[in-house]
C-alpha cells in the first residue's frame, strides 16, 4: 500500500488531484491490460483500478457489463490476470487495486485469495457489493498483509452508515458519485453532499468514481475530494483493436491529468 | 397450533442470506426492511391483504383428493394445494399484492419486477393495475419468446416489459436488470422481487407472504383428514411457492418436506438448474446460497424447459433447510416434467405449469414408495395454460 500512498502524498504535496483510472482486465486483451498499466504508470496516475471481470455485475452500467461480457467470452480467468500483474508489478510504481466481486472472492476462499492477490503485487482492494455486516473475514485478512480496503459510500448513506464503513476503510475511501451506476452521465457528479460528510468521519483520502467521463468532471471532483476514478468513458475508449489499446488509453487519460494539475484543492 | 419458523437473525439463515449489494441500495433495503417489520404487526395492513387474498385473488385456495393420480401410483394419498385456483393463475399474486401494499405504505410511487415465465410479471402488472401504479417488467428474450402470452397479459394490464438481451437472456439476466433499474431509481421506485431470493428483506417478506398456502394447507389437511400429511412436495426454482408451503410445516416433525429442482436433460454442467442437488455456497443476486458457478465464481449457464425454473441460484433459507436436513432436495428432468404434465391432465383434468410438473413427478414417485394410508401432498403452483405452446413444441407436435 505504501506505493499508492506515496503518489497520493505526492500529488497533495503538489498542490494537484489524483487520477486513478479503472481498467476491466482483459478488454479488449490481457496483454493490452499490462500495457497500458505501464503506460499509464509513466504518465503519473496515482493508482489504477483493475476490474476481475463477473457474470453478473448488478453495479456496472452498459459498457463495464460489456467488457467484462467480453473478457470473459475471451477466456479471462482470476489466475491469468493474478499472473499478469505478478509480471507487470516489478515495472510500475502506482498503486494496483483489485476490483473483484463477493463471488469471485467467497469461491476462491476469501482470505486465501486476498493473500493471493497481495503476494502478486495488489496494494489494495474493492469488494463492490461486500456485505459491510459481514466484512470482518476481508478485514482481517487485508489488515494482516497490511493492505488497502476501500468501501463504497453512496449518496444514499445515512451518517451512521457512513461512520460504520469508514471504520472499516484502509488506504482511502470509494465516494459514489451518484445512486446509479458505472458509465457516462450527463449530470454532473454529486460531491458536495457526499464528501464533507465523509470528511467529518476520517482523513483518509476520498477517491470519487461512478459517471465521471470528462476533464470537467475530474476538476468538479478534485475541488472537494483528493482523487477522481474514470472507468467506463476509458474502457470505451480502449475498445477495438488490442494492440493499440494502451495508446488509445494514453490519449484519453492525458487531458484527464491534466484537469487534475491545474486545480488544487 | 403451528408457528412460522424463525426469522433471519442479522439478515441471516444459519450462515445463508445477508446483503451482499452495491452501497446504493442498502438504505433502501434498511427503509423496506423497518417498513416490512412494522407493516406484519400492524392490524390494519394484515387485514386490508387478507381482505385483497379472499375477494380478489379467491382464496382460500382449494384442497383437494386426486383419486385417480393417487390410483395412477399406487400408494399413498395424493393431495393437492390448488394455487393454480388463484387469481392470475398462480401463487405468485400472494406476494405482489402484499409487497404493492408495502410500495403504497412507503409512498413509492413506480414498481418494477423480474419475471421468468411471466407469472410473477402478471401477479406483479395485475397488483399495479388495481392500484392504479406504473409498472415496468424485466424479462429475458429467451423468455418472451417462450412464455408470450404471458407477455401479452402483462401489457393488457398497462405494464411495460423490458426485453432483457444480454447474458442467458433467461431469469438470471432479467434480474440484474431489475437490480441495475433499482440503483438509479431507488428514491421512488419498489422492486418486487418476485422469489424467496435476493438481499435481506426479501427472502424472509416473500416467504411470509407466500406462508399464506402453507398456513391454509395445514389448516385444510386438519379439517379434512384430521391429522397432518407425511409429506409436502413442492417445485423449487428462486423457492417461493415451496417456502410459502413448508414454511408452517417446518415444526411438524412428521411432516417430511420435499423440494424438487429442475433437472433439465441431466447433471452435466449446463443441462439443468438445480444448485441444491448440484451447486456449492456462493453470492448471486445479493445473497450467500447455494448457486451453480464455476471454479472462479462466475455464474454458470442453466437449462430448464421451464422458464421459471431456469435460474442458477435460490433463496437462502432453503439452503439453510438443505444443510440443517430438514427438507430434502431432488432434481426431476425435463423428459420427466413433461410426462406429469400430461399426466395430471389426463387424469385429473388439472393442466398444471411446466414448473409444477417437476413437482408432480416427484410426488408421485415418492407416494409410490408408501402405504395408502399415508398422505402426499403436491403443491399445484401454477397452471399450465401458458405453457401448452411451448409444450406443443417439446413434444413434436405441430398447432394445426
Amino acid at each position: 500500500m505504501q506505493r499508492m500512498m506515496q503518489r497520493l502524498q505526492q500529488d497533495r504535496a503538489a498542490g494537484r488531484g489524483s487520477l486513478m483510472p479503472f481498467l476491466t482486465a482483459g478488454s479488449p486483451s490481457i496483454e493490452a491490460t499490462v500495457a497500458t498499466i505501464v503506460t499509464l504508470d509513466g504518465l503519473g496516475v496515482a493508482a489504477i483500478e483493475i476490474g476481475f471481470p463477473f457474470s453478473d455485475p448488478i453495479a456496472d452500467g452498459p459498457v463495464i457489463a460489456a467488457s467484462m461480457d467480453r473478457a470473459l467470452r475471451s477466456g479471462t480467468t482470476v489466475a491469468a490476470i493474478v499472473d499478469a500483474i505478478r509480471d507487470v508489478r516489478p515495472r510500475v510504481g502506482c498503486g494496483l487495486i483489485a476490483m473483484v466481486s463477493m463471488s469471485i472472492v467467497h469461491r476462491h476462499g476469501g482470505a486465501e485469495f486476498i493473500a493471493a492477490l497481495h503476494d502478486a503485487g495488489f496494494d489494495a482492494l474493492i469488494v463492490p457489493d461486500m456485505d459491510v455486516d459481514d466484512a470482518d473475514l476481508i478485514t482481517q485478512a487485508v489488515e494482516q498483509r497490511g493492505m488497502g480496503l476501500a468501501l463504497l459510500v453512496a449518496p444514499t448513506s445515512s451518517p451512521e452508515r457512513i461512520r460504520a464503513i469508514t471504520r472499516r476503510c484502509r488506504g482511502f475511501v470509494y465516494a459514489l458519485a451518484r445512486a446509479g451506476l458505472t458509465g457516462a452521465s450527463d449530470a454532473p457528479p454529486d460531491v458536495e453532499g457526499t464528501v464533507p460528510a465523509i470528511r467529518a468521519e476520517t482523513e483518509l483520502p476520498i477517491a470519487v468514481g461512478f459517471g465521471i467521463s470528462t476533464p470537467a468532471h475530474v476538476r468538479m471532483v478534485i475541488q472537494h475530494a483528493d482523487a477522481a476514478i474514470v472507468g467506463s468513458a476509458l474502457v470505451r475508449a480502449m475498445d477495438g483493436e488490442p494492440d493499440s489499446a494502451h495508446e488509445r488509453a494514453q490519449a484519453f487519460i492525458g487531458p484527464m491529468l491534466e484537469a487534475c494539475r491545474v486545480t488544487a484543492r | 397450533m403451528t408457528s412460522a419458523p424463525p426469522d433471519p437473525v442479522h439478515g441471516r439463515f444459519g450462515r445463508f442470506g445477508g446483503r451482499y449489494v452495491p452501497e446504493t441500495l442498502v438504505a433502501a433495503l434498511d427503509e423496506l426492511e423497518a417498513a416490512y417489520l412494522a407493516a406484519r404487526e400492524d392490524p390494519s395492513f394484515t387485514a386490508e391483504l387478507a381482505g385483497l387474498l379472499r375477494d380478489f385473488v379467491g382464496r382460500p385456495t382449494a384442497f383437494c383428493h386426486a383419486p385417480r393420480l393417487t390410483e395412477h401410483a399406487g400408494g399413498a394419498q395424493i393431495w393437492l394445494k390448488r394455487e393454480d385456483l388463484a387469481h392470475t393463475g398462480a401463487h405468485k399474486i400472494n406476494n405482489t399484492l402484499g409487497q404493492v401494499l408495502l410500495a403504497r405504505r412507503m409512498g413509492k410511487s413506480r414498481i418494477i419486477a423480474e419475471t421468468g415465465a411471466g407469472q410473477h410479471g402478471v401477479a406483479t402488472a395485475t397488483a399495479c393495475a388495481r392500484f392504479g401504479l406504473p409498472c415496468e417488467v424485466y424479462m429475458g428474450a429467451e423468455d418472451v419468446r417462450r412464455q408470450a402470452l404471458n407477455v401479452f397479459r402483462m401489457r393488457l394490464m398497462g405494464a411495460r416489459v423490458n426485453e432483457v438481451t444480454s447474458g442467458s437472456r433467461t431469469l438470471k439476466d432479467a434480474t440484474n436488470e431489475a437490480m441495475r433499474d433499482w440503483m438509479g431509481s431507488v428514491g421512488r421506485t419498489h422492486y418486487i422481487i418476485g422469489s424467496v431470493v435476493g438481499p435481506h428483506p426479501f427472502p424472509l417478506m416473500v416467504r411470509d407472504f407466500q406462508s399464506v398456502i402453507g398456513t391454509e394447507c395445514r389448516a385444510q389437511a386438519l379439517a379434512a383428514l384430521g391429522r397432518l400429511p407425511d409429506v409436502v412436495v413442492a417445485c423449487v426454482g428462486g423457492g417461493s411457492n415451496a417456502a410459502g408451503i413448508f414454511a408452517p410445516f417446518v415444526g411438524d416433525a412428521s411432516v417430511g418436506l420435499l423440494g424438487v429442482e429442475a433437472g433439465g436433460r441431466g447433471p452435466g454442467a449446463g443441462d439443468h438448474a438445480a444448485p441444491l442437488s448440484h451447486g456449492t455456497p456462493g453470492v448471486l443476486h445479493g445473497s450467500l446460497s447455494y448457486v451453480l458457478q464455476d471454479g472462479d465464481g462466475q455464474t454458470a449457464d442453466v437449462h430448464s424447459c421451464s422458464a421459471g425454473l431456469d435460474y442458477p441460484g435460490v433463496g437462502p433459507e432453503h439452503s439453510h433447510w438443505k444443510d440443517a436436513g430438514r427438507v430434502c432436495y431432488t432434481a426431476v428432468t425435463d423428459a420427466q416434467a413433461l410426462e406429469a404434465f400430461q399426466l395430471l391432465a389426463r387424469l385429473e383434468g388439472i393442466i398444471p405449469a411446466l414448473e409444477t410438473s417437476h413437482a408432480v413427478h416427484a410426488a408421485v414417485t415418492a407416494a409410490r414408495a408408501m402405504r395408502p394410508d399415508q398422505v402426499v401432498v403436491i403443491n399445484v403452483s401454477g397452471r399450465g395454460d401458458k405453457d401448452v405452446v411451448e409444450a406443443m413444441r417439446l413434444l413434436g407436435l405441430s398447432q394445426s
